[in-house]
C-alpha cells in the first residue's frame, strides 16, 4: 500500500513535470525513440531474413541428403571440387538398389530456359528434370493436380509440374492445370503446380521452377548438365547413419580405394542452416551494436536532462523530506520520471515503427513478432532506470537543510 | 508541569561546522532547552546568532554535534536519515517563511503530501486534506494552485500542510516574513487560536513584535541561551532597552 501510494505519487509528480518542460520533454524524448526505433528496426528486419531463409531452405526438406558434384560449404576448394568427375543419373538406380536406410530417390538435372503461355512469357525459369520420386525426395508440397508417375516418368512425357511464381505470370487468370506451355520451345502439358514457398526472392524454392521428367529433360537439352541426387533418409534410419551409409555407396560406385578422398559431396539442408545462422548471429551483433549506441547516446540525455530536472527542483527536494519523504522516495520519484520519459519515447517509437515493418513485409516475409515489442518496452524502461539512477542518488542523497536553503 | 509533558528536551547540545578543515565554527555552545506540551515558545536572534541551527536540529532536519535531543522521549540525536525523516513525517508540523509549496500542485495535494509519504489511503487522505484547509478558513480554494493564491492565503495552505498528520509541534521560520502587515496578524491570530487548540508552537523570529505573540521567548546570541522569559518578562526587558 506505503509503496503503491509513493509510486503513484512519482507518476503524478512526474506526468506534472514532463508537461511543464514540454520542449525538453520531446527532445530528450527524441532520443529515445531514434533509439527504439532502430533496434525494433533492426530485430524486425533481423527476424524477417530469418524467417525467409528458414522457408527458402524449407525446400531442400530436412531429412533428405544431396550428393553432388560441388559441397554447399568451403568455397575456397573450389578447384578441389571444380575438377572433381560428374555425377552420373545412373547413380540414383544404383543408390536405389543398395541403400537399406533410404526411402526415396531422386536424380536432378537443372538448366535455365525461358517458358511461353499463349502470350504471356517467363524468361530465365529454373528447369529441373527429375523422376516421379522427387515429391517425396525434397520439401516441396503439391497445391492442384499431382506429380508425374512412374509411367510419365520413365516414358518421359511431356509433362510438367510448375512453381507458384511460374504458375501466377503465366495463367494469371487461368487454371494452369491440363494447359501447354513451352518450356526451352518445347511443349508439356501443366500436370501440378506446387504450393508458393516465399522466402529470400524465391531463391532455391520450387517457386520460380518447372519440373520435367528427367529422360524428356535429358533429350531436349541434353545430357551435359550436372546431376545431383535427392535421398531422403527414411523415417525409421538416423541421419548420421544414412550418410555413412550413402558414402559407402558412392565411394564403391567411385571405384575410390581406402584412404582415398571422396571425389563426391553429401549435403543437406543443416549445413546451410549453420552457415547461415553463423553469419546472421554476426549481422545481428553487430547491427544491436550499433543501434544500441544510438539508445546508449538517448540515454545519455536522459541522464543529462535528469540532472538538470534534479538540480532545478533541488528545493522541492527539500521540502518533501521537511515533511517526511525518506531517501527512498525521492529516488523512486526520479527514477520513475527517467523511466517514463524512456518508456513515452518507445512507445511511440514502437508506434512508428509497426507501419515501417509492414511496408518491410512486402519485401521480406516478416512482420513485428510479439516479442519485439515487449523487448523495446523492456529496453526503453532499462535504459531509464540505468541512466535515470545517478541523477535520482544524487537527489536522495540531498542533505534537506542545504536544499531548502537552495535559491 | 511534570516531566512526562516534555515534547522537546535538549542536553548540552553542540553543533560545530567543518569549514575547510582549519577552523570550525560553533553555531551551537551547549544548549539546554525543554519544551513542554501547549507551551507556545518564540526562539529569538539576530542573523547569524545560530537559531536556524538550532530550529534545524529541533526540526530533526539536522542532528548535533554533541549532546542529547530527546523527543517525546525518544533520543533522535543519534537517529539515521530515514528515522528522521519519519519522525518530521508525523511529529514535526513546518511552516516556512516562502511558504515552501509545490508550485505545481493544487492546495489539497499540498496538504496531501505529508499524508502520502505517512502511507495513508486515498480516500481518508483527501478526506484529511479537506479538513485541515477547512480548518485554516480555506475549503472554498482546495482546487487553487500557489499562484492563484495570495501570500496569506497560501501561509494558511502551509499551515494547514503542517498541522495536517496531527504532529506533536508546529516548528514555524518567520511565518509571516513575507507577508504585509495585516496578513501577518492574521496568521498570528491563526497560530493563537491553534494554540488555544492545544497545540504546541515554536516560532523562529528575529522580530520582537512578533515574538511577543508567543508565551516564552528564548534569546538566543553567539550560539547559546541569552535568556529565556516568560512573555511578560520579555516585553519589561524589551521596553527598558
Amino acid at each position: 500500500m506505503h509503496a503503491l501510494s509513493e509510486i503513484k505519487e512519482g507518476l503524478i509528480i512526474s506526468l506534472q513535470a514532463i508537461r511543464a518542460n514540454k520542449m525538453r520533454s520531446v527532445l530528450t524524448t527524441l532520443g529515445i525513440f531514434i533509439g527504439i526505433l532502430s533496434v525494433t528496426m533492426m530485430a524486425t528486419a533481423i527476424e524477417g531474413v530469418n524467417r525467409a531463409f528458414e522457408q527458402s531452405a524449407s525446400a531442400f526438406g530436412s531429412e533428405v541428403l544431396y550428393v553432388q558434384k560441388f559441397s554447399w560449404v568451403g568455397g575456397d576448394d573450389w578447384w578441389k571440387y571444380r575438377n572433381r568427375r560428374e555425377l552420373k543419373v545412373e547413380y540414383a538406380d544404383f543408390i536405389a538398389r543398395q541403400a537399406t536406410m533410404a526411402d526415396a530417390i531422386a536424380p536432378t538435372v537443372e538448366t535455365v530456359k525461358d517458358a511461353h503461355y499463349e502470350s504471356r512469357s517467363m524468361l530465365s525459369a529454373w528447369v529441373t528434370g527429375t523422376t516421379n520420386e522427387y515429391q517425396n525426395a525434397s520439401g516441396t508440397t503439391i497445391q492442384d493436380g499431382r506429380f508425374f508417375s512412374q509411367e510419365e516418368s520413365d516414358g518421359g512425357r511431356p509433362v510438367c509440374a510448375i512453381g507458384a511464381n511460374v504458375a501466377e505470370t503465366l495463367f494469371p487468370s487461368t487454371d494452369p492445370i491440363d494447359q501447354t506451355i513451352k518450356v526451352g520451345g518445347y511443349p508439356y502439358r501443366v500436370i501440378a503446380v506446387f504450393e508458393k514457398q516465399g522466402g529470400l526472392f524465391g531463391a532455391f524454392t520450387s517457386d520460380n521452377r518447372i519440373y520435367l521428367p528427367i529422360k524428356s529433360f535429358l533429350s531436349q537439352f541434353g545430357t551435359h548438365h550436372e546431376v545431383s541426387i535427392n535421398v531422403r533418409v527414411a523415417k525409421s534410419a538416423d541421419t548420421e547413419d544414412a550418410k555413412d551409409e550413402l558414402r559407402g555407396i558412392m565411394r564403391k560406385i567411385r571405384n575410390l580405394r581406402p584412404g582415398q578422398e571422396d571425389d563426391f559431396s553429401i549435403n543437406q539442408q543443416d549445413l546451410l542452416t549453420n552457415v547461415f545462422s553463423s553469419i546472421t548471429s554476426v549481422i545481428a551483433g553487430v547491427g544491436f551494436f550499433i543501434t544500441g549506441l544510438s539508445l546508449f547516446v538517448g540515454g545519455i540525455g536522459i541522464m543529462n536532462i535528469m540532472y538538470v530536472s534534479v538540480t532545478e527542483r533541488t528545493r522541492e527536494i527539500g521540502i518533501r523530506k521537511a515533511i517526511g519523504a525518506r531517501r527512498r522516495t525521492i529516488l523512486f520519484q526520479f527514477l520513475i520520471e527517467a523511466a517514463l520519459i524512456c518508456l513515452i519515447g518507445g512507445i511511440i517509437g514502437l508506434i512508428v515503427s509497426y507501419p515501417l515493418s509492414l511496408i518491410a513485409s512486402q519485401i521480406l516475409p516478416t512482420a513485428m513478432p510479439l516479442s519485439v515489442v515487449f523487448l523495446a518496452i523492456f529496453v526503453s524502461l532499462l535504459v531509464g532506470l540505468i541512466s535515470g539512477f545517478l541523477p535520482a542518488y544524487r537527489a536522495s542523497k540531498l542533505d534537506p537543510v542545504d536544499a531548502l536553503r537552495y535559491e | 508541569m511534570n516531566n512526562d509533558s516534555v515534547v522537546i528536551n535538549l542536553q548540552q547540545i553542540k553543533k560545530n561546522y567543518d569549514m575547510g578543515g582549519v577552523e570550525e565554527v560553533h553555531a551551537l555552545r551547549d544548549v539546554s532547552l525543554q519544551i513542554h506540551k501547549n507551551e507556545y515558545v518564540a526562539i529569538m536572534g539576530p542573523s547569524g546568532s545560530g537559531k536556524s541551527t538550532l530550529m534545524n536540529i529541533i526540526g530533526c532536519l539536522d542532528t548535533p554535534t554533541s549532546g542529547l535531543y530527546e523527543f517525546n522521549g525518544t533520543n533522535v540525536s543519534q537517529m539515521n536519515d530515514n528515522q528522521l525523516a519519519k519522525v518530521r513525517n508525523k511529529e514535526i508540523g513546518f511552516v516556512f517563511q516562502t511558504f515552501n509549496l509545490l508550485a505545481r500542485s493544487n492546495a489539497l495535494h499540498n496538504v496531501e503530501l505529508p499524508l502520502i509519504y505517512a502511507g495513508i489511503g486515498s480516500t481518508e487522505r483527501k478526506r484529511l486534506a479537506r479538513e485541515a484547509l477547512e480548518h485554516v478558513g480555506l475549503g472554498d480554494r482546495i482546487t487553487h494552485k500557489p499562484n492563484e493564491l495570495s501570500g496569506g492565503q497560501r501561509q494558511r495552505v502551509a499551515v494547514a500542510r503542517a498541522l495536517v498528520n496531527k504532529p506533536s509541534i508546529l516548528l514555524a521560520d518567520e511565518p509571516t516574513g513575507n507577508l504585509d502587515t495585516k496578513t501577518g496578524e492574521e496568521i498570528m491570530a491563526l497560530f493563537e487560536e491553534l494554540h488555544g487548540k492545544g497545540n504546541t508552537i515554536i516560532l523562529v523570529t528575529h522580530e520582537e513584535s512578533i515574538a511577543e505573540h508567543a508565551h516564552r521567548v528564548v534569546r538566543v546570541r553567539d550560539g547559546s541561551i541569552e535568556s529565556d522569559l516568560p512573555v511578560e518578562k520579555f516585553r519589561q526587558v524589551v521596553a527598558h532597552s
